[in-house]
């Protein structure tokens, strides 16, 4: 492999292009029409336009990335996150084509990409699920009660055409499980013109908890200890930490250990990240998914266990010798912070906002402060691609430490000409709950009121 | 009395509900925009009759402060 090209844009296109110039790799990457201003074009050996700002027509378009890694001479393709990083039927394109996919297997993308079938696998390898119950039509409730009491109490009730927190009711006690169960059917079947429920088990205080995992082939998968994502806003995260705060160190090890066994089950080849809800109250942990591919938080991994990722990931792909990477190696050190810039509107329920980067002052980068940009001054920020501009990193000894660099970082920094979350950020990083290491999925929803406006 | 529905962001036009001479209640959904890979629905401020639609499915690049919609 002489050659690398890199299906993505922004922060992470700039990443894999910074790991792949280390290896000594020559480096392609590929841009829209939207695109050709863009810092990923620059950073790049040689850049090739693949059509319109429409990810439709160049980023998620198999044969022009094909044809742009023809044309350069690439031998291998690094997808990146999102686009077309999880999907199978590109991976097997790209293979299918003689050239090197820097990922896991076709049918491993495909079967975690697949929720229920994920889900069983995750069962039959012995990791804890989320029990679901039997889905329950309009009229149909005999049954309802044996169901609930397999789920469990509290439980939701869930429309099937719902989503996002709507058509979901919370049931504390089985005596309210038939009046919640038939309203519920009735407002479903009004609002999505489909009535059919079911029940699954609430947590009513959850942590967002993964551990990144390393699949070698053959079975043998190394871990990189933890993650903590519990900071999130519309479902999608903007903090992330390693390790996770107050985590009994026996729930560390059955986690790490419950991700390493789903992976070895599969065989897992490359990067992969297994998430998991932790319940805050009870430390009971249940399988969420399987990502397979490198994540936006990886950076808060490789600061705390001192591995470049993608650098492994590249490694892997071109079989270097790896068998020094044992599990005995790999120890995590210290504690490290992400944020996450996101060009949107705090204020306006996270609305994003295009427009023109007319000022961006970012930190200085150093040992201990990260700085990922995927975007400079004067750049226009366009409403076609995800609006994450910038992820800050520090790390240091203690999270205290991490945390009050975090803080100072963001105080430093400074954009102009579209609104973005960087003072909500400073104020969830100085926030005295998330300084205790009170971190739960619900923490900006419950602190709202402190954090916004 | 009219009025106007604006674009919140920029962005691009997803899917059009709504034609004139539609009669549509508060909080109807309108339009849907796509932006940054959100979905950013706008909703009918008042009960009322559309008397104009000024944005077409799958148009991109539309500013800000446009008026998409007139509800009478």
């Amino acid at each position: 492999m002489r050659k690398l090209l890199v299906a993505n844009r922004g922060e992470i296109a700039c990443r894999v292009l910074r790991s792949a110039k280390t290896l000594g790799l020559g480096t392609v990457a590929v841009y829209s029409e939207a695109d050709v201003q863009s810092l990923h074009v620059k950073r790049a050996d040689e850049a090739i336009l693949i059509g319109p700002a429409k990810a439709k027509e160049s980023y998620l378009d198999f044969e022009r990335i094909l044809g742009a890694a023809r044309e350069a001479g690439a031998e291998a393709i690094h997808p990146g996150y999102g686009f077309l990083s999880e999907n199978a039927g590109f991976a097997q394109r790209v293979l299918d084509s003689g050239l090197t996919w820097i990922g896991p297997t076709p049918a491993q993308i495909r079967d975690m990409g697949d929720k229920e079938r994920a889900r069983g696998i995750a069962e039959s390898a012995g990791v804890p699920v989320l029990t679901g119950s039997q889905r329950f039509l309009v009229g149909e409730i005999d049954c309802i009660f044996e169901a609930g009491e397999s789920v469990g109490y509290p439980l939701l009730v869930k429309a099937s055409a719902g989503g996002g927190g709507i058509g979901m009711r919370l049931v504390e006690q089985p005596d309210q499980l038939e009046a919640v169960v038939k309203s519920t059917q009735a407002m479903a079947e009004r609002s999505f013109g489909d009535g059919t429920i079911f029940l699954e088990r609430y947590i009513p205080k959850a942590r967002h908890i993964e551990i990144q995992v390393f699949g070698f082939g053959g079975g043998r998968v190394v871990h990189f200890y933890e993650r903590e994502c519990s900071i999130q806003r519309r479902f999608q995260k903007v903090i992330e930490e390693a390790p996770a705060s107050n985590l009994p160190e026996n729930v560390r090890e059955k986690m790490a250990a419950a991700a390493v066994s789903l992976a070895e089950s599969q065989s897992y080849e490359g990067a992969g990240t297994v998430e998991f809800i932790l319940d805050a109250e009870t430390s009971d942990f249940f399988f969420l998914e399987m990502n397979t591919r490198i994540q936006v938080e990886h950076p808060v991994t490789e600061m705390t266990t001192d591995v470049d990722l993608v650098a492994l990931q590249i490694k892997f792909a071109r079989g270097d010798d790896l068998s020094a990477f044992t599990q005995a190696s790999i120890n995590q050190v210290g504690h490290a912070i992400e944020c996450r810039l996101y060009a949107e509107n705090p204020t306006k329920m996270f609305l994003p906002s295009p427009g023109t980067l007319e000022t961006l002052i970012l930190p200085q980068s150093t040992d201990r402060v990260r700085v990922e940009t995927g975007v400079i001054e004067g750049d226009v920020i366009t409403p076609y691609y995800d609006p994450m501009l910038v992820k800050l990193i520090c790390s240091s000894e203690t999270r205290r430490e991490s945390l009050s660099m975090m803080a100072d970082s963001l105080a430093e920094t400074k954009i102009e000409g579209i609104a973005h979350n960087v003072s909500f950020l400073e104020k969830i990083v100085r926030h005295r709950d998330f300084q205790n290491g009170d971190t739960f999925t619900g923490f900006i929803d419950e602190h709202r009121a402190s954090l916004i406006g | 009395m009219a009025h106007e529905v604006e674009l919140q962001t920029a962005g691009n036009m997803w899917k059009v509900m709504v034609k004139p001479g539609d009669y549509v209640k508060s909080g109807d959904t309108l339009f849907i925009m796509e932006v940054m890979k959100m979905e950013v629905p706008h909703e009918a401020p008042i009960d009322g009759t559309i008397s104009a639609v000024n944005v077409n499915e799958g148009e991109e690049g539309l500013d800000a402060g446009m008026v998409a919609v007139v509800i009478d």
